[in-house]
């Protein structure tokens, strides 16, 4: 039975085959363009959560305050607040993985005949931690390394390339303010950072050598940036509220003064970051789908002079004996057979284009079963749906009336 | 009496027209015997189409009963009515009515298909059935590439494929030629020779003729039911 209905909706459809084709198009274009944009939209997520983490994650940064001397406030990190006693106490706290004080700056880096302006961090050991940064060539400093103030310098992906080319820069020398380095290691690779930034053109130092020998802080031992990793997303909280105690206690503010220090949750910014992208990508999803449901009224205008044409059809059919429910599933049939066919037109248009825009423009795309497999859903849907009242409208046809009908 | 293929008792169907309810058929009683070969006639407005589409069990009376095979089937729903009319009756309409898309065969084995027969038993009996009408050689073919005659000699297969109770003819000549329909009442004559109950409605008298019994309507109402004094002469 259902073999010799598909039989005849094939023949249905391939009585006017244009129109069918037509009315395909509508489909077709509506699918394709849902998984067009599911595909960039869901890239984008994917790129945005590369990028988030290589960030490091349940991270929050400590900056020095502003304070205000006779009457003129400094801005963040304007003055001296921090200091690496307050990173020691941080890191006694429950729920603290990582802290690093970090005192960070920009430096002209010389190393033979080559020149290169970077990014200068002075830091402990724990930073890598903190952030999830490997070594892929060398080795990092430890904490007696900080201790001593030795001159040993860990580079970036974009440093060694600018400065050593193709050298191997482990080993090497180079100088930051006349000051000669080891370069001891190479990082891992990180790309941008959400704003954009090359996270691989720095170059990490030991904070005290950082301290002494490249930036001479006037107060020995304060920095400018405490980098904090909780060891979870839910101990994030407790640690924020432990820190402003703490550091309000070490620095002696009274009830009702301001703090000295500024607390910024990382993670934070990049989850909204992510749900921005989330936002977008669903945002055109639904602006697709506007298409796809344009394309299923497109099959029910089709199925409704469809039915008003093949009328005497109906009457005939009734006469011999078909009831109302197989008229239905007759012309429902039809309906979801188009919106089948041009579904899989769509589904294949739409992986094309998609490859294509990845291809020319480079632009991150992420093809997922499972968009695929809504699109297809829907398309099913709109088949049913839009079918259904023209198809019911046949199935009701007076079967006297019909065969009256020329 | 109980043995009749179709009883009708008392059968009224009224309309509703702008003018008020209009009877178009007012209490009609009527016996059709197994084997009965029954031509109904009248003008254009006398009630035979409204009794020919209440015996198709394509509309349902407003007064009276109708026991086609014993069953009263004056009050049964749509779904049953078209059950009826795939297994105990079938069509010749007078426009032939095949499908045009559908190749000779698929149109004569098309009852079967909502009858639930399985593809090899609808093709087998669709053969068979054309070469009963002598329409072998077209099985494939689309009902556009024969002749009108030969049209209709397909819808009689198909009529036959599902071995009905009786066949309704509806002015089954009416767009054929004289030599043609004299053709095709002759298929009908041997049909009934082989037994087959066949109900004709028809306005043209030497059609009439064929049939053994003539009812006539007038006005929504029998007024004359007789034998047939002569039949099988050619005309």
């Amino acid at each position: 039975m259902l073999k010799a209905m598909l039989g005849e909706a094939w023949l249905a459809m391939g009585a006017n085959r244009l129109r069918t084709a037509l009315t395909m198009l509508g489909m077709v274009i509506g699918v394709g363009a849902v998984v067009i944009m599911m595909a960039i939209g869901q890239g984008a997520q994917y790129a945005v959560q590369q990028t988030i983490s290589t960030m490091g994650s349940n991270l929050y940064i400590v900056l020095s305050g502003s304070f205000t001397t006779s009457g003129v406030r400094s801005g963040s990190a304007g003055g001296p607040t921090l200091n690496v006693a307050d990173a020691d106490a941080i890191s006694e706290l429950d729920g603290v993985t990582n802290v690093a004080p970090t005192h960070q700056g920009t430096r002209q880096l010389v190393y033979g005949s080559q020149n290169w302006s970077s990014t200068v961090v002075g830091t402990t050991p724990s930073y890598l931690e903190a952030r999830a940064w490997s070594i892929v060539n060398g080795a990092g400093f430890g904490d007696s390394d900080v201790r001593s103030s030795t001159r040993v310098a860990i580079i970036g992906k974009t440093v060694a390339e600018n400065l050593f080319g193709a050298d191997d820069p482990v080993g090497k020398t180079m100088r930051i303010q006349q000051n000669p380095f080891i370069v001891i290691g190479v990082l891992g690779s990180k790309g941008q950072n959400l704003d954009g930034r090359d996270q691989d053109d720095t170059v990490i130092i030991p904070l005290t050598t950082a301290q002494r020998k490249v930036f001479g802080t006037p107060f020995l031992g304060s920095v400018r940036m405490i980098m904090v990793q909780a060891e979870s997303a839910d101990a994030m909280a407790k640690v924020e509220s432990g820190m402003t105690a703490l550091l309000r206690q070490r620095h002696r503010l009274r009830e009702g003064m301001p703090d000295d220090f500024f607390m910024r949750n990382l993670s934070a910014a990049a989850e909204s970051e992510a749900a921005t992208t989330r936002t977008m990508s669903i945002l055109l999803g639904a602006i697709a789908s506007i298409s796809l449901l344009v394309g299923g009224i497109g099959i029910m205008n089709i199925m409704l002079v469809s039915v008003t044409e093949r009328t005497r059809e109906i009457g005939i059919r009734m006469a011999i004996g078909a009831r109302q429910k197989d008229i239905l599933s007759q012309f429902l049939l039809e309906a979801v057979m188009i919106s089948f066919a041009g579904c899989l037109l769509g589904l294949v248009l739409g992986l094309g284009i998609a490859l294509g825009i990845n291809a020319f423009t480079g632009m991150v795309i992420v093809i997922s079963g499972s968009a695929a497999l809504v699109a297809f859903a829907v398309a099913a849907t709109v088949g049913i749906f839009f079918g259904w009242y023209p198809a019911r409208k046949a199935a009701r046809l007076d079967p006297i009336e019909a065969l009256r009908y020329q | 009496m109980t043995d009749a293929v179709i009883r009708v008792v008392g059968l009224g169907k009224s309309y509703e027209t702008a003018a008020g309810l209009f009877p178009a058929l007012k209490g009609v009683d009527l016996a059709i015997q197994p084997g009965e070969y029954l031509a109904i006639m009248g003008p254009s407005g006398s009630g035979k189409s409204t009794f020919m589409n209440l015996l198709g069990c394509l509309d349902t009376p407003t007064v009276g009963d109708y026991f086609l095979a014993g069953e009263n089937v004056a009050h049964m729903d749509k779904d049953a009515l078209a059950i009826l009319r795939n297994r105990t009756l079938g069509f010749v309409f007078q426009g032939f009515n095949l499908l045009p898309r559908m190749s000779l065969q698929d149109n004569v084995a098309l009852p079967l298909v909502y009858a639930g027969f399985d593809k090899e038993t609808r093709r087998a009996k669709a053969r068979e059935l054309l070469g009963k009408v002598g329409l072998s050689q077209y099985a494939d073919s689309l009902p556009n590439r024969i002749s009108g005659g030969q049209q209709q000699r397909v819808a009689i297969a198909r009529a036959l494929v599902n071995e009905p109770r009786l066949i309704l003819a509806d002015e089954p000549t009416g767009n054929l030629d004289s030599h043609t329909s004299e053709e095709i009442m002759k298929l009908f004559d041997e049909l009934n020779r082989e037994g087959i109950t066949i109900v004709l409605v028809t306005h043209e008298q030497d059609i009439a003729e064929h049939a053994k019994r003539q009812v006539k309507f007038l006005d929504g109402q029998v007024v004359s039911d007789h034998l047939t004094e002569r039949q099988g002469l050619p005309c």
